[in-house]
């Protein structure tokens, strides 16, 4: 599903180096986390991967189902079925939530030559997925994420996941801002979309995600590159010892 | 060393013969003309005429016309259709109020409707169509006063509540080159209730169109003014005033949107002097080509316990210019006043101009003012996430587009009229789109 | 706290005609017969041996002046000045350039103890722990003293006065006098060129960071003189200064003129720091005597990634008449304006800054602060304008002004163009008065309401007094709570 070979990236208008020798696989049907300090390139790699332009691959390669997507913009790659749950997710006024819901999912329809949605039938699904993570019709009618709360934020991209139903989902720092209870709720919305045609990549700084998410395979990030790789157990671990150690490996 | 003589320019020339062939006028009229025949046309040495160099920009002055009946019959074309929603229409075609293409039988109770030119004979209300202290200085102002040759009274009766919109239509008719001078009223007795719908149509035409409307919002009454001011093509200006009173505890609430139109300069200057008025003056321009649209406002709060609101948003494309000045004053007995503006605007092309001058002018100290101005692009990161969500960058543009347009067109309250202006935004942006197509 | 206290204190001392700085002192002057004419502006470039071309550039100056109008867009108001009436040059007899500081006249230094400068450089050195000041001061027309020569001289700076640069480095004078304040810029400017007396040169080489803060301080003690100085500053590439200007009026009745003009040039990678303490004497509450103040003031960040920053407080002068610019010409140049601006009185002050975006990449910052008192007016007018090729030029403006009392005016007057699609303009602007509640908060816990005022005024302008060099910021606060004086109910 997702390959990541010896991926280097500095940002477009600086001399700064992020990403160094990045490698990683994630399977289909696998759920990979990959956890980190603050500053080691995690958001990065989360938007290089889906196509930003701040950023300049400037060697390796990203494949999506074997194929390169450097040459593709953002939105080619959402089409392609990538999807990124934003960390700090974009306030758009004077779009009502409904609106971009139906102007997204219809773009992505268009793109796969499917037929775009009837509304009647837009309506529904939105209805219904929205039921699950505790949205209300009032958020909908609202302006994107104005003036929504965090966990309301997240939520809502939670959301987006559902109705798009992408082949590769990465949740960056989903966790972060998010009280027990909304953690819960975000989780089991992530879980419900778990399936053997569909790869998850869960970007955390802390464990605590991955008592709800369960992941099959945990990657400790540091200094733009991945430094070890191992089960659930490794998160545990790190929960403990911190990201010492890992640091100082990097070097 | 005295001011030096300024040359005429063939523009002001042609305004002084006018004057000067024109059978003997009443005295105000003479005073106002002396006004402009000594300023002359406003240049970019005037302070609020800074950005839009009316002594460069015209050219030449047009003649006025009376309309022929081929004329009147394009105007009933016009008319029919007009999108402006359930309203009754009081027309003026070049320059001249048209009742027999007006709803004079089907006024609102409470709603008196008379011909400017028969009002200036039949009684004196000169001091309401000039009122003091409202653009007294400003020389297009006192042109119109001069020329104007006829326009619309309206008295609205103390206490009517009109839950008609009331459409005060100015047509210019096509062909030769011409121009027309209306100054119209609209006088809101206490307690009253309307909505006042004005707008500006003609065929594409080189046509100058000098309006002023003039608006007194009497004790506890309320005034909504939803206006489409700008004739459409290049050859079209259209400078128009809007001189409001507002008195004790009134509510006047204006609309703009400027869309087409060569060359648009709208100025309003409205003085609060009551109590707790309550004032909003909002709009929205969508400029493209080599359009140029200027939004001048004189916001004047004499008394205390004002409220005022300015919201402006711009979308400048191809080479167009967008001008905002907004002046509010604050004189030293309007305590408590509260005042906010916001003007923003989005310069899409590289050979577009944004010129933004919010102004606070402070006398009295417990007041709350403020004012905020942006000029920049759409934002970067509201692109990328619609692109990540997989829109299209152009797509994903026009939604942002639509979205910036909205939220000023929001303003209006009038469903119908709401929905025919973000219609009119959505085609706009539509054909930007069009014709950025490779 | 212990400079709010200092400040409170303060505040309780002083009467309120009170002017801090106004005493006048005896000694004898030389001046140049009253008027101005070609003979004036001869005489003022002979007695300083000025070249021929110098004597050229001022009579070309005098020549274009007489053409020009004085400006009247600003919002100050005051009866026609007679530039035939004034003085254009006056000197301290007894200091036609001293070599040390022994040869100053004492009572020249005195007046410069009285108003707290650092002259003697043995004073600095014994102080607690201050920072060194090279200090070169100007006493009507005429530079008197500069300190520390020697020590920047070893850096390879030149600082000295303006005259003495004339003769000693003619080639950088000849080349950047003039070259961002045109001769023929304004009324004022122009007048400036023409009889200029006296100023301060910095120059400082490639690569070098000046190794102190350089100061001017400005006073003019002469009855009925105009002051025109003359300060130009060059930071060559990679380098670094911070400048600092102060300057006093004694009190007089008649009201005094001063026509600056300062320069700035930095070129590639410099950065020029300038500061100002403005306190000239403000007139009495009645509005008589005081001084016109107008000055032109001018950075040009000529060199790509320079940058310009001009902080001033302006506390004092009838009338202030000044917009400290930017010309950003030099790609991801950087030019920041930081400003407090405080009338009493019948002060009437019209500042800001222009930040005119030429070069790509361009970022500029304006922070006002205005406060009014009294029965004064105070302007914020400010320029912001991207131009054609000024790609992603970027402004961030943000103007407040409070208000004290209800016989002074507050105004906001910006004007932003934006001829570039890539540029990015955002400009806020509030106006109120001191909060009640935050008032009511500081009584309640035991201060008066003259100190709440001052405490809560020195909060308001903390943005900008944080950018001053740290003595400067001390003196500022103190001479924020002196401009209030008398103006709590």
């Amino acid at each position: 599903m997702l390959e990541i070979r010896n991926l280097a990236v500095k940002l477009a208008d600086e001399d700064k180096q992020i990403i160094n020798g990045l490698s990683l696989t994630v399977k289909n049907g696998e759920v990979a986390a990959i956890m980190g300090p603050n500053g080691s390139g995690k958001s990065t790699l989360s938007y290089v991967v889906s196509g930003k332009e701040d950023y300049e691959v400037t060697g390796g390669d990203i494949l999506i189902d074997g194929e390169s997507v450097l040459e593709m913009d953002a939105t080619e790659r959402a089409n392609n079925g990538l999807f990124l749950a934003f960390q700090y997710p974009i306030e758009i006024p004077g779009v009502a939530t409904m609106t971009f819901l139906k102007a997204a999912l219809n773009a992505q329809a268009r793109a796969r030559g499917e037929k775009e949605l009837q509304t009647p039938e837009f309506m529904k699904r939105v209805r219904e997925a929205a039921k699950k993570l505790g949205i209300d019709q009032d958020m909908l009618k609202r302006p994107l994420n104005v003036g929504f709360s965090g966990g309301e934020k997240k939520r809502m991209e939670i959301l987006q996941m559902a109705l798009l139903q992408p082949k590769l989902a990465i949740l960056d720092e989903t966790d972060s801002g998010l009280d027990i209870d909304a953690l819960r709720i975000v989780a089991d919305g992530v879980n419900a979309l778990r399936a053997p045609d569909r790869a998850i990549l869960v970007i955390t700084h802390y464990q605590r995600l991955l008592d709800y998410i369960k992941p099959d395979t945990v990657h400790v990030m540091a200094r733009g590159r991945i430094v070890k790789t191992g089960g659930p157990e490794l998160a545990l671990e790190l929960e403990k010892h911190g990201y010492r150690d890992f640091v100082g490996e990097a070097a | 060393m005295g001011e030096l003589k300024q040359v005429r320019t063939d523009a002001e020339a042609a305004l002084i013969a006018a004057w000067d062939r024109a059978p003997a006028q009443a005295d105000w009229r003479k005073a106002a003309f002396a006004r402009f025949a000594m300023a002359g046309l406003p240049h970019r040495r005037i302070e609020s005429w800074h950005y839009t160099d009316l002594r460069g920009l015209l050219r030449t002055a047009l003649p006025t016309r009376a309309p022929d009946s081929a004329a009147v019959e394009g105007a009933r074309a016009r008319l029919a259709a007009l999108r402006i929603g359930a309203a009754t229409r009081l027309v003026v075609l070049d320059g001249a109020f048209r009742p027999d293409l007006s709803d004079m039988d089907a006024l609102p109770e409470g709603v008196a409707v008379q011909s400017l030119a028969a009002a200036l004979v039949a009684d004196d209300i000169v001091s309401l169509l000039a009122p003091k202290g409202l653009g007294d200085d400003d020389s297009i102002v006192a042109l119109n006063a001069a020329m104007m040759q006829d326009g619309v009274v309206v008295r609205i009766a103390p206490g009517a509540v009109v839950e008609r919109n009331i459409a005060l239509v100015t047509l210019m008719s096509g062909g030769a080159p011409h121009a027309a001078f209306v100054r119209s009223l609209v006088d809101v007795g206490a307690g009253a209730r309307a909505r006042i719908v004005e707008i500006a149509d003609s065929p594409v035409a080189e046509i100058q169109s000098h309006d002023a409307l003039v608006l007194r919002v009497g004790e506890g009454a309320e005034l909504e003014h939803v206006a489409h001011v700008g004739y459409e093509g290049a050859g079209a200006m259209q400078l128009h005033s809007l001189l409001a009173t507002l008195q004790r505890d009134a509510t006047f609430n204006s609309f703009c949107l400027v869309a087409d139109g060569g060359l648009v300069r709208r100025q309003i200057f409205a003085h609060l002097d009551g109590e707790r008025a309550t004032l909003g003056l909002r709009g929205l321009s969508l400029l493209r080509g080599r359009e140029h649209a200027d939004t001048t406002l004189v916001v004047d709060h004499a008394l205390p316990y004002g409220v005022s609101r300015e919201f402006y948003r711009h979308i400048l494309d191809g080479e167009a210019t967008g001008v905002y000045q907004g002046q509010v004053c604050v004189r030293q007995h309007a305590q408590k006043t509260d005042g906010a503006m916001k003007s923003q605007a989005l310069v899409l092309a590289e050979g577009a101009a944004m010129y933004n001058k919010p102004e606070l002018e402070i006398f009295a100290d417990d007041v709350v003012c403020g004012h905020g101005a942006t000029v920049g692009q759409l934002d970067e990161d509201q692109i990328f996430y619609l692109q990540a969500r997989g829109l299209p960058r152009a797509e994903a543009e026009a939604l942002l587009l639509e979205a910036f347009a909205n939220e000023a067109i929001d303003f209006v309250t009038d469903e119908t009229l709401r929905d025919i202006f973000a219609q009119e935004a959505r085609e706009w942006l539509a054909r930007r789109v069009a014709e950025r197509r490779p | 706290m212990a400079a709010v206290k200092e400040t409170v204190d303060r505040v309780k001392a002083i009467d309120v005609d009170a002017y801090k700085y106004g005493f006048v002192t005896e000694i004898e002057s030389e001046k140049a017969p009253k008027g101005l004419n070609e003979d004036i502006v001869r005489f003022i470039s002979g007695k300083k041996n000025e070249p021929e071309w110098m004597t050229q550039w001022r009579l070309d100056a005098y020549r274009r002046w007489l053409t020009m109008r004085e400006p009247k867009w600003a919002r100050v108001d005051y009866p026609p000045i007679d530039f035939q009436d004034l003085y254009y040059y006056s000197a301290p007899k007894s200091a036609p350039g001293p070599k040390s500081l022994d040869e100053v006249d004492p009572e020249l230094l005195r007046t410069y103890e009285k108003l707290g400068i650092p002259l003697r450089e043995q004073e600095i050195l014994a102080g607690v722990q201050t920072s060194k000041v090279a200090v070169d001061a100007v006493f009507d027309s005429v530079s008197v003293a500069t300190t520390f020569k020697e020590e920047l001289a070893r850096a390879g700076v030149i600082f000295c006065p303006i005259s003495e640069a004339i003769h000693a480095h003619p080639e950088l004078v000849r080349r950047y006098l003039g070259s961002v304040v045109p001769v023929t810029d304004n009324f004022y400017a122009t007048l400036n060129s023409a009889v200029f007396s006296d100023g301060s040169f910095v120059y400082i080489p490639p690569g070098v960071r000046c190794p102190m803060e350089l100061s001017t301080y400005f006073r003019i003690n002469e009855r009925n003189t105009g002051q025109f100085e003359r300060t130009l500053i060059i930071a060559d590439k990679g380098s670094y200064v911070s400048y600092l200007e102060g300057c006093t009026a004694p009190q007089r009745d008649e009201n005094q003129l001063h026509a600056a003009v300062v320069e700035l040039i930095a070129l590639d990678d410099a950065e020029i720091k300038y500061s100002t303490v403005q306190n000239w004497y403000p007139g009495d509450s009645e509005g008589r005597g005081g001084i016109y103040n107008f000055v032109t003031k001018r950075g040009d960040c000529r060199g790509p990634r320079s940058k310009i920053s001009w902080t001033q407080v302006e506390t004092g002068s009838a009338i202030t008449w000044k917009y400290p610019s930017c010309i950003l010409r030099g790609d991801e140049s950087r030019g920041e304006f930081y400003s407090i601006a405080i009338s009493n009185g019948r002060q009437q002050v019209d500042s800001g800054t222009k930040m005119i975006h030429l070069g790509r990449n361009t970022t500029s910052r304006i922070i006002s602060k205005g406060i009014s008192a009294g029965r004064s007016n105070n302007t914020y007018r400010g320029l912001v304008s991207a131009h054609r090729k000024a790609t992603n030029a970027r402004n961030f403006t943000n103007c407040d002004s409070l208000l004290i009392g209800h016989d002074c005016g507050a105004h906001t007057v910006p004007y932003i163009e934006s001829k570039n699609a890539t540029a990015v303009f955002e400009h806020e602007a509030t106006t109120s008065k001191i909060s009640e509640d935050q008032l009511f908060y500081c009584v309640q816990r035991g201060l008066s309401e003259e100190e709440a005022t001052a405490l809560i005024v020195n909060g308001f302008v903390r943005d900008v007094l944080q950018q001053l060099p740290m003595e400067f910021a001390v003196e500022a606060q103190k001479l924020i709570a002196i401009s209030l004086e008398g103006s709590v109910g």
